[in-house]
């Protein structure tokens, strides 16, 4: 059951990020992203991460991304013109080297970590939002309050930079 | 696999009760909006209009489903059913009661109870939003477009409200799935008044069903949608079965903001006064039903009524009876009590949301984004420091 | 099918999705594609970080990629931000018409 959920949803994940590179419509493309954060939350839930996938939907899918829709379809960004500068001999090549080189990452991680332990749903009980909320609140106090200033600088500059110029 | 077998039967009972009530709470709303504008609403098409949604959903299903030439398909066909489906999800984590034995079977009256329930319902709402931005964009059409995107700058400026108006009733019960929310508001003070959140938390409850009118696209802040100020928003290039799906997903959001408030706030499924004399409401709102059913029959307003309100007055009697009879057989008693009176407090909000449509005049935009960000907002926020400062002191 | 999956599979996955994200990275031409990639592979490394974590049974690894999450949506902010001002500028969204400042 496992296995069959995680199948399910890499695959989807990997078509999405797929679509993702290869669509000309940049909407597409957005939706596509929608659906890689879609799946990856259903596999932070099966990782025990409960919390983590609630906002993954809530924060990324649901704000990020809507912040990505609004900005195509305000500036109305079309499909893109098929003048790709790369000649295809580069294309096909690049296509041939990433697998090849994703493969052989795949080797050597596979090599690396013991095969005796799988992912088992449920064996990790400690991403509920009590404990994150203990250590976010105590160990890693300094990296929230200075998160919050960024969040803060972040919402000013994006107000200077989106205002109407009198 | 009985896990399985269970979650199907109840599954199949959730959607089958949920979808005829989104078709008749469509009928209650007319009738409703009808009554107060001093109107009779639909009325003939089966007894006092009973059958209307019934002809509505034949309308909407027969009708011509025009795809307007230059829309981009893939999305435009996509949108309504986006928007329906997230609607229709998260009643999946809404408790209706308390855990029940039938035979050998011990469950609760929930779908599935997961331990961040609300996060659950908020993240379904945060994506929600993509219905009726798709939706709008794909029409390609400018008033569907502006619709669409001012709706979706409203469902997501109201989030921010909502989820801070969700986050004190948290802090006081200090769980996230609504069992336990709901578990947490049981018991009474001075052995009468009810533990319920509202009580501590009233601002928090008015600024979420602020809050939840604007998720919904209610009036007053329906501007998007509006039939007269924008030629009906981002559904105006839909027809037939997808705009019922846009139809149905509104009416499902609503459903869903009202359970969540009365899980939050409301206390859910249990009494508002201890156990022994609250079993004799039920009996006595029915009968009295009844009564007054019995009291118009005899002398009706119109000719139809000398039959209708007479049968109306005779169903009514059959559940107080019903009502009765449960007390001999306690698990139907358990569902029974359950159900009315989380049902009667969502009906009342529901009351609320279908009594303000016909009373208030809608928000312009710009005054509904600056009711947001201006004054809700700093309201949520200072709800929810204040209910910190006193769970922080109380605690010590 | 074995039962449980072995915990190489969700790193080879989000490999898999990183490598997606710097392709995207390099070939595409129109800006707002280029920074979904970027979010790509922001997506991909929050998956290894809670891997580890499963793996380490901390969540130390949660509590990273909720900051990483977090200045995601900081960086889309400014980044978006600053593309609609190049965008009022320059009416254009392929970044091979951005490059006034090349020798």
């Amino acid at each position: 059951m496992t296995a069959l959920i995680f199948f399910v949803f890499a695959g989807i994940a990997v078509f999405c990020g797929i679509s993702l590179v290869a669509q000309t419509h940049p909407i597409a493309s957005a939706l596509s992203l929608i659906g890689v954060m879609g799946s990856l939350a259903i596999l932070y839930l099966q990782l025990g991460g409960e919390f983590i996938a609630a906002a993954q939907v809530i924060v990324y899918a649901g704000a990020i991304m809507v912040l990505f829709v609004f900005v195509i379809m305000l500036l109305n960004a079309g499909a893109e013109g098929a003048s790709l500068q790369v000649s295809n001999f580069a294309k096909y090549v690049g296509i041939l080297l990433l697998a090849a080189f994703l493969g052989l990452i795949s080797f050597a991680i596979q090599a690396m970590l013991p095969k005796t332990e799988g992912v088992v749903f449920g064996a990790f009980q400690g991403g509920t939002a009590l404990n994150i909320g203990r250590k976010l609140f105590t160990v890693y106090l300094l990296p929230f309050e200075v998160t919050s200033v960024l969040i803060l600088i972040a919402i000013l500059g994006a107000m200077v930079l989106a205002r109407k110029e009198i | 696999m009985d896990f399985f077998i269970l979650s199907l039967i109840k599954a199949a009972i959730i959607a089958f009760v949920l979808l005829t009530t989104l078709a008749y709470l469509q009928w209650i709303e007319r009738k409703v909006i009808a009554h107060i504008q001093l109107r009779v609403g639909p009325y003939r098409v089966g007894p006092h209009g009973l059958l209307q949604p019934l002809a509505d959903v034949v309308k909407l299903i027969t009708k011509e489903g025009v795809i307007p030439s230059h829309v981009n398909k893939v999305f435009y066909l996509m949108a309504p059913f986006l928007a329906v489906t997230l609607a229709l999800i998260s009643i999946a984590v809404i408790p209706f009661g308390p855990q029940i034995t039938i035979g050998p079977v011990t469950t609760w009256m929930q779908l599935t109870d997961l331990n961040i329930g609300i996060l659950f319902v908020l993240a379904v709402s945060s994506v929600g939003v993509y219905g009726v931005a798709l939706g709008g964009w794909a029409s390609n059409n400018k008033y569907a477009l502006l619709g669409g995107l001012r709706s979706s700058a409203q469902m997501i400026s109201y989030e921010l409200p909502l989820a801070l108006a969700v986050a004190s009733p948290l802090l006081l019960a200090n769980t996230l799935s609504f069992r336990d929310m709901v578990n947490y508001q049981s018991g009474y003070w001075l052995g009468f008044i009810p533990r319920w959140n509202v009580w501590p938390e009233i601002l928090g409850f008015v600024v979420f069903m602020i809050a939840g009118f604007a998720e919904t696209n209610r009036v007053p802040f329906d501007l998007p949608e509006a039939e007269n100020e924008l030629v009906a928003g981002f559904h105006v290039e839909y027809s037939s079965m997808k705009f019922a799906a846009f139809f149905m997903a509104e009416y499902a959001n609503m459903v869903t903001v009202t359970s969540v408030a009365t899980l939050l706030f409301l206390g859910g499924w249990q009494p508002p006064f201890p156990e022994p004399y609250s079993d004799f409401v039920p009996i006595l709102v029915f009968a009295a039903g009844s009564l007054v059913a019995l009291y118009h029959g005899l002398h009706p307003a119109r000719r139809m009524d000398r039959f209708t309100l007479p049968a109306t007055a005779l169903l009514f009697l059959g559940i107080a009876a019903l009502f009765g009879v449960s007390f001999l057989v306690p698990v139907l008693k358990t569902i029974l009590m359950a159900l009315f009176w989380f049902c009667g407090k969502v009906g009342i909000l529901l009351f609320v949301f279908i009594w303000v449509r016909a009373t208030l005049p809608r928000f312009r935009y710009d005054q509904l984004m600056r009711f947001a960000w201006i004054f809700l907002f700093p309201l949520a926020m200072v709800n929810l420091l204040l209910t910190g400062l006193i769970v922080a002191l109380s605690s010590k | 099918m074995p039962t449980s999956v072995p915990i190489s599979w969700y790193l080879i996955l989000s490999a898999i999705l990183f490598g997606l994200g710097v392709a995207g990275f390099i070939y595409r031409r129109n800006i707002i594609t280029v920074f979904m990639s970027i979010e790509l592979m922001l997506n991909a490394v929050n998956l290894t970080f809670i891997t580890f974590s499963y793996t380490l049974k901390q969540v130390d690894g949660h509590i990273f990629s909720f900051f990483v999450m977090v200045v995601a949506a900081a960086e889309a902010a400014v980044g978006l931000a600053i593309i609609l001002t190049v965008f009022k500028n320059r009416e254009t969204l392929m970044i091979d018409d951005v490059s006034s400042m090349k020798y």
